[in-house]
């Protein structure tokens, strides 16, 4: 354990007081080391980018496979391996198992966790019993379980140290998202906003698990912790609960909002940054007004909870366009000004670039280009300009809008992007999907599907594929070189040092790219279809790339069985074939090593 | 609170029909088990487009579009073929356990739920026309939905 062997009588004292301060300043230095991947984003700034430059433009053709495990799981495999030192912490969806591998030892199991939960937690997982990985902090790993209990366990030998429960699976509230440690806490979310789980982030104390914080989504500002003065929207004071005052009646108290992304963390600004998914039903004549504030971008103080700033990117969501994808934090020049920049490319397909520390609104731009629903967001107001055409709301209840583009997915979903320092720019799996929307009355009932819409989804017109894997400037808003693929791209990126950039397919290929141009240098297809995050680390002087196989997750479902053939009139050309014809399910960790 | 899951469960399926009532009628549709749908030059009638509607909204996450499967669940194209009415009520209403080393499937209990209970029929209506292959992929194109269905959907909805 850190720090524990030098914690003599003496100096116990002058600790207690930093003590808090020491699990941050710990992850804070850990996660500067290349050789480690310490948190499930790579570092804070959910850059997904390491300086590990051994595999590189001009060898990584020669990748080859250093080893294989399995996790006996099936479901889909999201997330990706943590390196602490000379272990590898492996995780499975549900049940939920997570290994310690001992790299020193061949990856033999050094400890096995496998918490005993409900099934009854299965079928109030909306996409699939997916886990995005445990975290690390203050010598403990921090499993969210799919039933939302957190544990902690002890890294050293998987032992127990507390648990706690954060919401209840029986009202469909589960646990798939990665916990996040800052400071003396973890920063956990939650899942369920097609169930009408009101979405919240809360903050546990890391060495008891007694909650500290929690900030909902939506509800009065003593619930969403906002203070009505300071609390700004685009720079203005938000002012009494604006969390109710877009809701008729009690709807904000089954509203979604759900916070099942990824956290990041600005140590200098002392600020934690995520996403609020869609505002439940998703039929929006049930829920008239904006329903702040699902579908934002929230900015936390990570010890008291209480919102700096907020920004509504999909105001009275029609489309399911949750706001959850993670918030990369890069200084970047942007109109000549080198600034403070939060950038998040959204389910809605606008690319965002905003000034952390304010909030303001840089750059909104489309990345991909067949986005439809919204012209363009008026950078005064925030607001997406909404094409009639393709407004579910405008059209009404039981109505079905064709061709909007992007699909529920979003231009992209939880899959984490990565940005490199050292080109400028940001490497983004992407959907290229459409779909006809129709909205319908549905009743609440706690623990059943509060969904309220039926949906069909198409690759984009004009051409085959689903997916494109493309670099963005966030500076300028565009895009500088796309891949096409031929499914969504359901894979979390990394950028290395040697320009080299990773990512996975739903076929199961491992890729590597040039990072200045996309030219696909090496290509080795996986057991199953990958939906994980590619992870590297360096051990014994080799450096390693990881990933896990496992399709699932939305897209597998939604593409398991193949998609529906176009309508008439998109210019779509037919003949899709389905990705049970390129792969199966399997959950396998592959590592990559270059030949000794 | 709502009570959750459970209460259909001591119900048994002779009682189901009156259990039903509590929420809502069932409608002539359902009637004609053996083809519980109406399809004419490849035209709908509305309860089983409805069924097609309600199907992708809270079954098809599991049992894949179109009834053709998922990895977590049976094809009801498949399924339907051999699945009784009676037997499709009882699962829909209490749920459905399958947990082993390999596989993890828990359908859960629908009793309670309006947006399933009240277009049961619609359902059954739907899948039974895909799994008879009398209805093929994606949209159907639908007849206009009677005056009778609406007040059915207000009685039952609430």
């Amino acid at each position: 354990m850190r720090g524990s062997l030098r914690t003599s009588c003496l100096v116990a004292a002058a600790l207690l007081v930093p003590l808090s301060a020491s699990a941050n300043e710990g992850l804070l230095v850990m996660q500067e080391n290349p050789a480690e991947w310490v948190m499930p984003t790579g570092n804070y700034a959910n850059h997904r980018y390491s300086k590990l430059a051994q595999i590189n433009t001009g060898n990584a053709g020669q990748l080859q496979v250093a080893w294989t495990f399995s996790t006996g799981v099936l479901r889909g495999h999201e997330g990706g391996p943590l390196i602490i030192g000379d272990t590898m912490y492996v995780h499975a969806p549900f049940p939920n198992t997570v290994y310690a591998l001992d790299l020193n030892n061949d990856a033999t199991i050094k400890w096995k966790y496998e918490p005993k939960q409900d099934p009854d937690t299965i079928p109030v997982m909306c996409c699939d019993t997916v886990n995005r990985g445990p975290a690390y902090g203050d010598g403990k790993i921090f499993l969210y379980q799919a039933d939302t209990t957190l544990v902690a366990l002890d890294a050293n030998t998987g032992k127990v140290l507390w648990k706690a429960v954060n919401g209840d699976p029986k009202v469909g509230a589960t646990g798939t998202s990665a916990p996040m440690v800052v400071k003396d806490k973890v920063i956990v979310g939650i899942s369920g906003g097609e169930f009408g789980v009101r979405g919240h982030l809360t903050a546990y104390d890391i060495n008891t698990g007694k909650q500290v914080w929690r900030g909902y989504s939506m509800g009065p500002d003593s619930d969403t912790l906002m203070d009505p003065k300071k609390t700004t929207h685009l720079g203005k004071a938000v002012g009494k609960d604006s969390g109710t005052n877009t809701w008729e009646g009690d709807q904000w108290k089954i509203g979604g909002g759900t916070t099942w992304g990824w956290y990041s963390y600005d140590p200098e600004l002392d600020l934690i940054y995520y996403g609020s998914g869609n505002p439940s039903t998703w039929n929006p004549a049930q829920r008239p007004g904006d329903n702040r504030w699902s579908m934002a971008i929230w900015a936390r103080n990570p010890d008291t909870g209480m919102t700096k700033w907020v920004y509504q990117m999909t105001p009275h969501d029609e489309w399911d366009y949750d706001g959850i994808n993670e918030m990369i934090l890069a200084d970047i020049p942007v109109k000549g000004k080198t600034r403070k920049a939060l950038v998040h490319f959204d389910r809605n397909g606008f690319g965002y670039t905003l000034d952390r520390e304010t909030g303001e609104l840089l750059v909104a731009e489309k990345f991909d280009p067949a986005v439809n629903w919204a012209t363009h967001v008026d950078m005064k107001t925030g607001r997406p300009q909404v094409v009639s055409q393709y407004s579910t709301d405008q059209n009404g209840e039981d109505v079905n809008s064709t061709g909007i583009c992007p699909a529920a997915l979003g231009s992209k979903d939880q899959q984490p992007a990565a940005f490199s320092p050292r080109t400028g720019l940001f490497y983004v799996p992407t959907n290229h999907v459409c779909m006809d929307y129709e909205p319908f009355r549905v009743s609440y009932t706690a623990g059943q599907p509060y969904v309220g819409a039926t949906l069909s989804m198409y690759p984009a017109p004009g051409g085959k594929h689903m997916g494109n894997f493309i670099a963005w400037d966030a500076s300028k808003g565009a895009i500088v070189w796309s891949n096409p693929e031929l499914f969504s791209v359901w894979s979390g990126a990394l950028a290395t040092a040697g320009d080299v950039v990773f990512y996975g397919t739903l076929e199961g290929y491992l890729k590597a790219v040039d990072a200045s141009t996309g030219r696909e240098l090496y290509s080795f297809k996986t057991p199953s279809g990958i939906i994980g995050n590619v992870t590297t680390y360096m051990h014994r002087g080799q450096q390693y790339i990881a990933v896990l196989s496992g399709v699932g997750g939305w897209a597998g479902i939604g593409l398991a069985a193949g998609l529906t053939e176009p309508q008439a009139g998109l210019g779509a050309v037919g003949g899709y074939a389905a990705l049970s014809n390129y792969t199966a399910l399997g959950g396998q960790l592959t590592v990559f090593k270059l030949p000794d | 609170m709502i009570p959750y899951r459970g209460q259909w469960k001591i119900v048994s399926v002779g009682l189901l029909s009156i259990a039903l009532g509590l929420i809502g009628p069932i409608p002539a549709t359902a009637q004609d088990e053996e083809k519980p749908y109406v399809i004419k030059d490849g035209v709908v009638d509305w309860y089983t487009f409805s069924g097609f509607r309600r199907y992708h909204a809270e079954c098809h996450v599991c049992h894949g579009p179109d009834g053709l499967g998922g990895s977590f669940a049976p094809a009801l194209v498949e399924s339907l073929k051999t699945l009784a009415y009676d037997d499709f009520l009882e699962v829909v209403v209490n749920g459905r356990e399958k947990i082993g080393a390999s596989v993890q499937s828990k359908m859960p209990a629908f009793g309670e739920n309006l947006n399933v209970m009240c277009f049961v029929d619609d359902l059954y209506a739907y899948l039974k026309a895909r799994s008879d292959g009398a209805l093929g992929r994606g949209r159907p194109k639908k007849q206009p939905k009677p005056q009778e269905a609406k007040e059915r959907d207000d009685a039952c909805m609430g």
